[in-house]
């Protein structure tokens, strides 16, 4: 006969309400581990599908994703100079917040190196790649943006041709997948006389230039589009990819671009280590700090309420001792009752968050080693919780059955 | 002299003596107290109330260790002054039933469940148990409420309970406190005359202590406690039937 389970059938509403109570706050502890696994996954999401092998960024920057990284264009071709280097293509990506249809939109653009990338490495989940090199984007369902939305961005309007799943930026905003020039004119779109007083001052610092002077050809466009004039123009994308040819040795490569003083080089390893010892790290910390507080808060209310049932038992235990009932049978009877609780609590959570994890807005990755822990640590807690009750129950007195 | 206890005793106690507290709250509450009781033997134990009977009783039921004096309980020393000469768990276990006032059901289990518990603890299997503690109920009357729950029984119903839980690990020797105050005449009279079937057919010794003048002729003997201490043995009784 199983003491334990026949007095929680007869408390059984307190006892389901802690178990609901525990199993929801074990919840949290798990989705928070999710969350710290998820942030992880959409942090290196992009790094890891862009497939490059090495990242050129602005010289002396831990660009593109962990700050600002300015670099020319043209660099590519330089890059593509060196031996070793199979292709490198330009990298674009920053993020804008705009209104679509009255609502925030918060994007990712990520520019493609049209033509050569279409953007079919993306996997799509509906729709195609790009099949023109301006005014179409393939974007991620988590955007709200379906097949064939219009969607304005400065004077332009792009349409979308192609969904993805779970393609998001380290922030968790999702990706958006443009050509790199309308991914740059996304950002860099200026308003119209905005760019006349540009040229205009172009204009004017040609002409007091020696240079302008004897060529009146570069004075003439100077006043033409920005874009028209590689060695006047800004410093256009975020960050120059690299794929190396099959037997080369990255670190010939690494060294030989590293010498370049304009840029730094990364491995793929390198830009996941800056991404996740910047910006997740503090994450971690803090989301590591919220489950302890939480297993603790667990632990004392497992404890209270284990110990307020043994409380109540306390005459039934005196009694159980004085028909000379062992030990074993009284510790069983409450640590029994703590095991359950935690197990029902962990099982709870585990259901619950079946359903409720893919409904949170960022992305929550529970895997089998990080539950197998927290059922450890449920465990160990369930044993602790009991220890108080017990320690009561041991020190009762099988005579004070008769007392009252 | 006495001859030395042996296992014809179902109790022997040798000047018992309990003090509670200490200095100015010191109070005496067994002085000196010398009892023999010889195995299938009903007993009861009578006295103005603060005389020490269940001092007495929880004393020799091994739940009150006494300030001094000896306790021997079927021919065997168990108490040297308040030091366990046995394990008093397992003695009580397998030596002693308990019946008191109230009738002390675990309030979570069924009637059936609350004799079964006993069995268990003693190493019963639970199948055997089972089936010996619905024997119990059928013998004291209640078997056809074997799955309620205490809260569901009426006293005389529960203490009926509680008396088949005491006899359930057949003890040598059944204690009780007082078992039929809470019961009317008629079930207290009934309960009384359980404990002396199960002395007689089991050859178990029962001490009782009552207050019920009238249901005295049920017991072989009696004796009679003032102020801590044991008189010579009461009245002899009259056997009645
Ligand atoms: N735990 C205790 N601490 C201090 N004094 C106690 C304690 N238990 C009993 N006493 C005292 O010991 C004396 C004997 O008490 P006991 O309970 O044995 O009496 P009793 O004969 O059973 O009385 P009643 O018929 O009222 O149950 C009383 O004076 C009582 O106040
Ligand atoms: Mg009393």
């Amino acid at each position: 006969m199983n003491l334990a389970v026949r007095d929680i059938r007869h408390n059984f509403g307190r006892f389901a309400l802690t178990t609901v109570g525990i199993g929801l706050l074990l919840m949290i502890v798990m989705g928070m581990g999710g969350i710290y696994r998820g942030l992880i996954h959409e942090a290196t999401l992009l790094v890891d599908q862009v497939g490059a092998d090495l990242w050129v960024v602005q010289g002396s920057t831990r660009g593109p994703f962990a700050e600002v990284s300015r670099i020319p264009a043209n660099l590519e071709d330089r890059v593509r100079a060196v031996p070793g280097v199979a292709a490198a293509w330009r990298f674009v990506s920053h993020t804008i917040q705009r209104e679509h249809r009255g609502q925030p939109l918060r994007l990712v653009v990520q520019g493609l190196a049209w033509p050569e990338d279409r953007g079919e490495w993306v996997p799509l989940v509906a729709g195609r790649a790009l099949r023109q090199a301006h005014y179409e984007l393939i974007a991620d369902r988590s955007l709200g943006l379906p097949l064939g939305e219009r969607l304005t961005l400065g004077q332009n309007t792009y349409e979308v041709v192609g969904l993805t799943r779970g393609m998001v930026g380290s922030g968790g905003d999702g990706l958006a997948f443009f050509t790199v020039s309308d991914a740059l004119a996304v950002q860099f779109d200026v308003p119209g006389e905005a760019t006349r007083l540009e040229r205009a001052a172009r204009r004017a610092r040609v002409e007091n230039l020696d240079l302008g002077r004897v060529t009146p050809l570069l004075a003439e466009r100077a006043s033409g589009p920005g874009s028209e004039l590689p060695a006047l123009a800004p410093p256009q994308v975020s960050a120059v990819l690299v794929t190396l040819s099959a037997g080369a040795d990255p670190t010939r490569v690494t060294a030989t671009l590293a010498n370049w003083p304009d840029v730094t080089v990364y491995s793929t390893q390198q830009q996941k280590d800056l991404l996740l010892s910047g910006m997740v790290d503090k994450a971690k910390r803090q989301l590591g700090l919220f489950r302890v507080l939480l297993i603790l808060i667990s632990t004392i209310i497992m404890a209270l309420i284990i110990y307020t049932l043994t409380l109540d038992k306390l005459h039934d235990i005196a009694l159980l001792k004085l028909i000379g009932a062992r030990n074993r049978v009284i510790i069983g009877l409450i640590l029994q009752q703590a095991l359950l609780m935690g197990a029902l609590g962990y099982g709870l959570a585990w259901w619950l968050g079946r359903y409720a994890f893919p409904r949170f807005p960022r992305l929550v990755v529970i895997e089998p080693p990080d539950l197998l822990l927290l059922a450890g640590i449920v465990l160990v807690i369930s044993v602790l919780a009991s220890l108080l009750g017990i320690g009561k129950a041991m020190r009762v007195e099988p005579n004070t059955v008769l007392a009252a | 002299m006495n001859p030395p206890p042996d296992s014809s005793h179902a109790i022997v106690t040798e000047n018992l003596t309990k003090v509670y507290g200490h200095g100015n709250t010191e109070v005496v509450a067994m002085k000196d107290v010398s009892l023999r009781v010889g195995r299938g033997e009903v007993i009861a134990l009578l006295g103005p109330s603060g005389a020490g009977k269940s001092t007495l009783l929880t004393a020799i039921g091994l739940i009150n260790p006494p300030t001094s004096g000896r306790i021997y309980l079927g021919g065997e020393l168990v108490m040297d002054a308040a030091k366990p000469k046995v394990d008093l768990r397992s003695f009580r276990r397998r030596h002693l039933g308990f019946v008191f006032q109230k009738a002390n059901l675990i309030p979570f289990l069924s009637a059936l469940e609350n004799v079964q518990v006993a069995l268990e603890i003693n190493a019963t299997p639970p199948a055997v148990a089972r089936c010996r503690a619905l024997e119990l109920l059928a013998y004291l009357g209640v078997a056809d409420r074997a799955n309620n729950l205490p809260a569901a029984l009426s006293g005389g119903q529960q203490q009926r309970v509680a008396v088949a839980r005491a006899l359930a690990n057949e003890p040598g020797l059944i204690l009780a406190d007082e078992p039929t105050a809470a019961l009317d005449s008629q079930r207290g009279r009934q309960v009384m005359e359980l404990f002396r079937r199960v002395a007689h057919e089991r050859g178990a010794a029962v001490l009782v202590v009552t207050h019920d003048h009238r249901s005295l002729d049920v017991f072989d003997r009696s004796y009679e406690m003032e102020d801590g201490r044991l008189l010579v043995e009461a009245k002899p009784l009259t056997p009645s039937f």
